[in-house]
């Protein structure tokens, strides 16, 4: 391989997967918040 | 007169984590495996990975934002989202349910075609020409384009398969169908692919592939052609544009993180788009040695390089049906969980306007579309109509109807402030005025760009050779009767058994403000017809 192909790869790689590795990281510290009830009840009928 | 408040149940996804799983399942796709690795050899290699990031950062990440913003804030149907948006924006809605509609009928016929190569695999069905075998025996083409029905049972019979399995699926509904289809399939295909990518990087030749993969050719970034691909790369990859994720995310709980969850998605696409891209390569790399040349003489197309590439790779390599059973399962699985998501948008949208159930709206989606697969694509001319609907629904579906929602909200509603205070609210990463021109600003003029530019060059050159009458049929009439067709269902009156009855989560929005005091038509009408 090239040293410009190894470059791309490389950068390829940091630049997604890193990309991935920090969004997971991120939804880590910021857990899931917990609701009562069933919280699909999207709307109330009338008016 | 008022009545009682009636809380009603709509089904949603348990967690978040079946959400990715699922959002994970519809972005990564065919798209991924068998078209970004060329797409990105042939639009400059290593340099592709610029407009690639850019079409990521700049429309598919704020774009997904946004579908999830309209989907959770109306908790609807894409119909639905965008009629409780404003009353006269559903149409846009509408025009995803036909966009779906389009995809899923190609769509299945190309899972068929995975998953009977799964099985040729084992014996290597293809003998010593796969060119011949894919094309002639297997989808037994005629020798000119022209539209035919004469039926090939080996196509037809998988296809209906793909059909009753994925009526099973969607009948069990969002979280046991979709949920639970996503959360098992999405590991297996990534340990399928993983192993898939690991055995191609030993084989002899693969760092060529690698080599002429990731090799840049900074020349391609002055070509507009290269950034439409990459615009068109992200936006069928990233399932953006087009309702699937306004559904989806119609299915997430009210506190949901919107932006966090969805930055997880969009890199995770990505990341599996570069696997994909690593796995491929290093494959054609070895093809290539094997046959002494180089491997721009065996990078082909999506097509070329899924079901001649492969099964020349299958048929040279030492373990070659190891190679096979991974390769086409994984192609299997990657689709079967993006056709789904195709299916839901229709489902709940059917679901939404009709209140027919889950497994009656499941059965009065799937009929049609199944019948129109196996009649276009289970014959000899079904690869002539899926090149041309693929094409087609790419350009003047997913593009166009992806532009026009921004366009609309952005400018005609003025609603982005106010989607954006929605997901800000519940969220990890918070949407600003970057989000805002980002999305306003340029992504609509490199996406009217693009479409302009594809407009130009169709309107000069009738695309890949084709007849007129197929085109026209399949082409331009099947993108007018979507259009035309979204318009009219529109304008058909919501019945007070349906979900527009109901009183949305957040009113609509009109001139950059919540309209508070709107009441839909639907829900006036209930209100009169009970005093």
């Amino acid at each position: 391989m090239s040293a410009q192909a190894i470059t791309m790869l490389v950068i390829s790689m940091l630049l997604l997967w890193g990309g991935l590795g920090l969004t997971i990281l991120n939804l880590v510290r910021h857990p899931e918040a917990l609701e009562e009830g069933s919280d699909q009840d999207s709307a109330q009928q009338g008016a | 007169m008022s009545k009682t408040p009636t809380r009603t149940q709509r089904e949603g996804f348990s967690s978040r984590r079946v959400f990715i799983f699922a959002a994970i399942g519809s972005a990564v796709g065919l798209g991924n495996i068998w078209r970004f690795p060329y797409v990105a050899y042939d639009n400059g290699g290593g340099a592709f990975l610029i407009p690639y990031l850019v079409a990521l950062l700049t429309a598919g990440l704020p774009i997904l934002f946004f579908d999830y913003a309209i989907g959770h804030r109306a908790r609807a149907s894409s119909p639905l989202a965008f009629r409780r948006l404003n009353r006269k924006t559903e149409f846009i809605g509408w025009w995803h349910m036909g966009v779906n509609f389009i995809i899923a009928i190609y769509y299945a016929a190309i899972i068929a075609w995975a998953a009977r190569y799964t099985f040729f695999s084992f014996n290597q069905a293809w003998g010593d020409d796969p060119q011949g075998f894919f094309f002639k025996e297997f989808l037994q083409i005629p020798d000119t384009p022209a539209l035919t029905f004469d039926f090939v049972p080996g196509i037809l019979f998988p296809i209906l398969l793909i059909w009753v399995l994925l009526a099973i699926v969607m009948s069990l509904g969002v979280q046991k169908g979709v949920g639970q289809a996503n959360v098992v399939f999405i590991p297996v295909l990534l340990i399928m692919f993983l192993l898939l990518v690991l055995y191609s990087l030993t084989l002899p030749g693969a760092s060529a592939g690698l080599d002429a993969l990731f090799t840049p050719d900074w020349s391609a970034l002055t070509k507009p052609e290269v950034w439409v691909a990459a615009y068109g790369q992200i936006f069928f990859s990233l399932s953006v544009g087009f309702g699937i994720m306004v559904t989806y995310a119609s299915y997430l709980k009210q506190k949901s993180d919107l932006s966090g969850t969805g930055a997880v998605v969009g890199f995770a696409n990505s990341s599996f788009e570069l696997l994909a891209g690593i796995g491929v390569f290093a494959a054609l790399g070895f093809m290539a040695s094997a046959a002494g040349t180089e491997v721009s003489e065996v990078a082909t197309s999506g097509l070329g390089l899924a079901f001649i590439a492969f099964p020349t790779i299958i048929s040279q390599a030492p373990g070659g049906a190891i190679i096979g059973f991974l390769f086409f399962g994984s192609l299997l699985f990657a689709g079967f969980t993006s056709i789904i998501s195709v299916i839901e948008v229709m489902v709940a949208g059917i679901e939404d306007k009709f209140s027919l159930g889950r497994v009656r709206s499941t059965w009065l989606v799937i009929l049609p579309i199944a019948t129109l697969s196996v009649l276009f694509m289970s014959t000899t001319s079904g690869i002539f109509v899926l090149d041309i609907l693929d094409n087609f629904i790419n350009q003047f579906g997913i593009l166009t109807v992806g532009l026009l929602s921004i366009i609309v909200v952005a400018y005609l509603l003025r609603g982005l402030p106010i989607l954006a205070d929605h997901v800000n609210e519940r969220s990890s990463l918070k949407l600003g005025r970057i989000w805002m021109v980002l999305l306003a600003v340029i992504t609509p003029l490199i996406l009217g760009y693009s479409l302009i530019n594809t407009l130009i060059s169709l309107l000069q050159e009738p695309y890949e050779g084709y007849p007129d009458q197929l085109l026209n049929i399949f082409g331009w009439g099947m993108v007018a009767l979507v259009l035309l067709a979204a318009i009219v269902v529109s304008f058909l009156p919501w019945s007070t058994r349906s979900r527009a009855a109901l009183t949305p989560p957040a009113p609509p929005i009109s001139g950059g403000k919540v309209q508070g005091d709107y009441q839909d038509p639907a829900a006036n009408q209930l209100l009169k017809g009970d005093s």
